[in-house]
């Protein structure tokens, strides 16, 4: 269920991958998948395949375990490529009773699966390399300068970070419940569709009252620690650039100006 | 003045009903006069429902008087600008471990307190150290939360008090939800805040067993203060406490039961020990006279 999704799963092991600066791996990750979309040719996405094949070794991060995240959102990717492969319009190629598939559906059904795919693996390495918490501490001082136009950045950090930690506990509440209402007769499994998600109802409820009830609790809490917004408020791990956040803001503009030079040479 | 004193407190809870109209008015707090002397271990005790926890949140500043005044090392909590100073003063632990851990590795969370208060980061490492071991956890500081018992949640909540070095801790019946042995975790990492660091401490709790090591009881009933004393004081009025809805520990109750069997037993045995040494001597007695 939720527990495989590795979208969003830290991968603990040494790299040096996973010591860099995590405004680096954000800004790296952003820069990477605009890359993707400003391509014009195959040779572009050679090159981006090039530097992830690189960034993936040096993170010492197993395929496998990236590859395993892919399977959550596989229907997400097979559900374009169909509809990108049957209606795109052009040049018939081949016809399946009422449905075209074009030169160009093909093109285009190739270049966004290969973009996806690509897409989905770049920002997994960042999400499988940054913990959680170095992920929103990277976020919060990245973002600061959005401030300015009045997005309160602490705050959705923060929110961010209390939100992954209650994620384990409220699973394993739904877990408590759902054993809960079995033994008193509940059935989730049989049935149709509709009959299953009416039989989450009396899942959901008690899940929600709970989830109000820790936040009530939580918010208390907070403040009785003297919690008032991101004001003067000091860090216990500051983040500060070190030299090799340079290397790799350095490497990162590389593989931008080369990929993009050599994916928008007019050959293809 | 105390570290805590409180003058005549009342807190009312206003019950509505949909429309907002008042139905009624609980008093949750009534009249209730309390002092608490720096490095005193204080215990609050009381049946659910007996005002108990109201009363613990008055002194962090979560709730204000109805009417009466609460005043925190000398300041008075119903003012607005002092509300941050009161709450590093006193620092509040509270019942469910789960919700009022914040950080997603237990050092984070310990430094959540000292980060808020705007203290260099060398400092708050510091500061995190010395709470971690003041409550022996310190060999889990790298650790998930989630992956730790009750009582050590318990503790690691206890530390993230201790970081903001207040003078005060006031714990909600922080053992609730534990097992007798986190029970007994954290009742020791309390006792030793007190006894090492010097810390005033204040529990709230309805296990008689707590209660045995402290210096004062409140026993508290229906919003009032019903008992006050020493545990000992408190123990040998079984009776009342009976009509308090309150358990009395095993060891006080058996001592009670053989007294009034005629057994010739002191006032208020609190431990196992205690009960032990006194059946022996009583052993000892009979038996001399049985010699003579």
């Amino acid at each position: 269920m939720l527990r495989d999704i590795t979208l969003g799963q830290y991968y603990q092991t040494e790299s040096v991958i996973h010591r860099l600066d995590p405004r680096v791996k954000l800004g790296g990750t952003l820069l990477y998948i605009i890359s993707l979309f400003l391509f014009r040719n195959f040779l572009g996405y050679v090159a981006a395949a090039i530097f992830l094949g690189i960034v993936i070794r040096l993170s010492h991060v197993p395929f496998r375990f990236m590859v395993k995240g892919m399977r959550a959102i596989l229907f997400l990717l097979l559900f374009t490529v169909v509809f990108n492969l049957f209606l795109t319009p052009g040049v018939p190629l081949v016809t399946l009773w009422k449905l075209t598939i074009t030169r160009e559906g093909v093109e285009m059904a190739v270049t966004i699966a290969i973009r996806l795919t690509m897409l989905i693996i770049g920002s997994s390495i960042m999400t499988l390399t940054t913990t959680p918490n170095n992920l929103t501490d990277g976020m919060e001082k990245g973002m600061h300068p959005l401030k300015w136009i009045g997005v309160p950045v602490h705050e959705v950090a923060m929110m961010m970070s209390i939100a992954l930690r209650f994620i384990p506990i409220l699973l394993e509440e739904t877990d408590k419940i759902m054993k809960a209402q079995i033994a008193r007769g509940a059935d989730f499994e049989s049935g149709s569709l509709i009959k299953r998600a009416r039989a989450l109802v009396p899942l959901l409820v008690p899940l929600f009252i709970s989830a109000f009830r820790r936040a009530n609790d939580l918010a208390m809490a907070m403040e009785s620690r003297c919690y008032r917004g991101g004001e003067g408020r000091t860090k216990m791990k500051p983040l500060v650039y070190k030299g090799r956040d340079r290397i790799g803001y350095l490497c990162v503009f590389l593989y931008l100006a080369v990929s993009i030079t050599v994916g928008r040479l007019p050959i293809f | 003045m105390g570290i805590v004193e409180t003058r005549d407190l009342v807190y009312e809870y206003i019950r509505r009903d949909e429309e907002g109209n008042v139905e009624g008015i609980t008093t949750a707090v009534d009249k209730v006069n309390l002092e608490v002397a720096q490095g005193e271990f204080v215990a609050i005790l009381g049946h659910n429902g007996s005002g108990k926890s109201t009363l613990a949140k008055h002194i962090n500043a979560i709730l204000n008087p109805t009417d009466g005044t609460v005043w925190v090392d000398g300041m008075d909590t119903s003012e607005e600008e002092k509300v941050w100073d009161i709450r590093q003063r006193a620092g509040m632990v509270f019942q469910n471990p789960d919700n009022q851990i914040i950080g997603q590795v237990v050092e984070e969370d310990v430094g959540f307190g000292p980060e808020n208060m705007g203290i260099p980061t060398k400092e708050i490492w510091e500061r995190v150290e010395e709470s971690l071991r003041a409550v022996g956890m310190y060999e889990y500081r790298k650790h998930s939360p989630n992956k730790l018992s009750g009582g050590q949640k318990q503790r690691v909540s206890i530390a993230g008090v201790l970081a903001m070095h207040p003078k005060c801790i006031v714990l909600d019946e922080p053992t609730a939800m534990l097992d007798p042995k986190g029970r007994r975790e954290v009742i020791r990492a309390v006792r030793g805040l007190n006894q090492v660091e010097g810390v005033t401490v204040i529990l709230i709790t309805h296990y008689m067993e707590e209660i045995i090591h402290a210096d004062r009881v409140f026993v508290m009933d229906g919003g009032r203060i019903a008992m006050e004393g020493t545990p000992r004081e408190i123990f040998s009025q079984v009776d009342k406490l009976k009509e308090l809805r309150l358990d009395v520990p095993q060891v006080t109750m058996l001592a009670y039961e053989l007294r009034k069997q005629g057994i010739g037993l002191q006032d208020g045995i609190l431990t196992v020990q205690e009960l032990a040494d006194a059946l022996c001597a009583e052993r000892a007695k009979e038996r001399t006279c049985r010699s003579f």
